[in-house]
């Protein structure tokens, strides 16, 4: 029986979804899918479905944020012992699914961050979000204590700990980036980063594009800033 | 006693009268309402009792009634809105929740139905 599930949050992928599952599949055929369909308002859970993904639909659009989460719920109330996130649109190569899945079941790290910047691949970041990303990483770098190259990757693979802290209402479901890392050091969880390839996105609307800059940094300060000072928090227990 | 006094005393209790009758009917809950009550009331007391205004108006330099009775009336406001941002905050948390269980939910009944049994791993 599979103890991984692979999450895949999807809004409006309908025509990519049912070849990113098949091809997924090819790489980690003893694995378990999931899509997780966030109010589309096309054909994606069918697709889904069709390609052999077990699916969670959405009754209405929460989010990248919220719709990963519910994948994460599921994979908690399941009882799967690990799980990994990765974009619906194709930009998370799925030939990495066992690198970063490996420091994980070794029990070296809670979570195996894929990180774009570390020497694999070409992916190329627009000036504002290289800006956004080395301010939140070098902020998150100096909380945790180790050089942090890519703060706002979605692919990720987790163990039964990190599961349950992202499926809890401390996970912050709006924009999970940077503070997430500075949650899960403060929780007293391991994270690592992994070297992974990821693609600049070949047609549609990227998940993460029609972001307002603005809101983005301030609530990324805030949500840092807040996660420094509170006490109620999650904490790690013997997982 | 001034115009704008007795406007003021017209306007305040109206809106107290009014919210005690969407407590009376159902329609506001009773948590949410008290604040709505304690702003009428004191509104009503400050358009009653010039002198009263005119002194917290003197406190924070402001000598023009009329302006302290609006700042007194924002400050109220002000209350009111931060407790709707508060319930409005829980809410959405709820919501979200709700969403995302009913849609685990969803997809295990249908593995149920289609004759599949439930993934249980913790078994």
């Amino acid at each position: 029986m599979p103890d991984t599930l692979i999450i895949i949050p999807a809004y409006n992928e309908g025509p990519r979804v049912a070849g990113l599952v098949s091809k997924v599949r090819s790489y980690s055929p003893g694995l378990d899918i999931v899509v997780v369909d966030d109010g589309s308002s096309d054909n994606t859970a069918s697709e889904a479905r069709s390609a052999g993904a077990a699916v969670l639909q959405l009754p209405f659009n929460l989010g990248y944020g919220g719709a990963l989460q519910t994948g994460f719920r599921y994979a908690l109330e399941t009882g799967y012992r690990y799980a990994v996130q990765m974009d619906a649109d194709g930009q998370h190569d799925p030939a990495y699914l066992e690198d970063l899945l490996r420091p994980v079941r070794e029990g070296k790290a809670d979570v195996a961050l894929g990180s774009r910047f570390m020497g694999l691949g070409d992916y190329k970041a627009t000036v504002a979000r290289s800006m956004g990303m080395k301010l939140f990483g070098g902020i998150a770098s100096a909380i945790i204590g180790r050089p942090v190259t890519d703060p706002t990757t979605g692919y990720q693979a987790l163990d039964r700990e990190a599961i349950r802290f992202y499926a809890s209402e401390f996970y912050p479901v709006d924009f999970p980036d940077a503070d997430v890392l500075i949650m899960l050091h403060k929780a007293g969880m391991k994270t690592i980063e992994v070297p992974v390839v990821m693609h600049t996105r070949e047609d549609g609307v990227s998940m993460h594009s029609g972001f307002k800059p603005v809101y983005y940094v301030f609530k990324m300060l805030l949500s840092i800033f807040v996660t420094i000072l509170r006490r109620n928090r999650f904490r790690k227990t013997g997982g | 006693m001034l115009k704008v006094q007795i406007y003021a005393l017209i306007v305040s209790t109206v809106i107290l009268l009014g919210v005690l009758e969407l407590v009376r009917s159902g329609r506001l809950k009773e948590n949410y309402a008290v604040l709505w009550i304690s702003t009428a009331v004191a509104m009503i007391f400050f358009s009653l009792f010039k002198n009263f205004i005119d002194k917290l108006g003197f406190l924070v330099g402001i000598y023009y009634t009329p302006s302290a009775f609006f700042l007194m009336a924002f400050l109220f406001l002000t209350l009111i809105i931060m407790q709707f941002s508060v319930a409005i905050s829980k809410l959405t948390e709820r919501n979200k929740t709700l969403a995302q269980e009913l849609t685990i939910l969803k997809t295990r009944m249908n593995a149920l139905e289609s004759g599949g049994v439930p993934d249980d791993k913790t078994a």
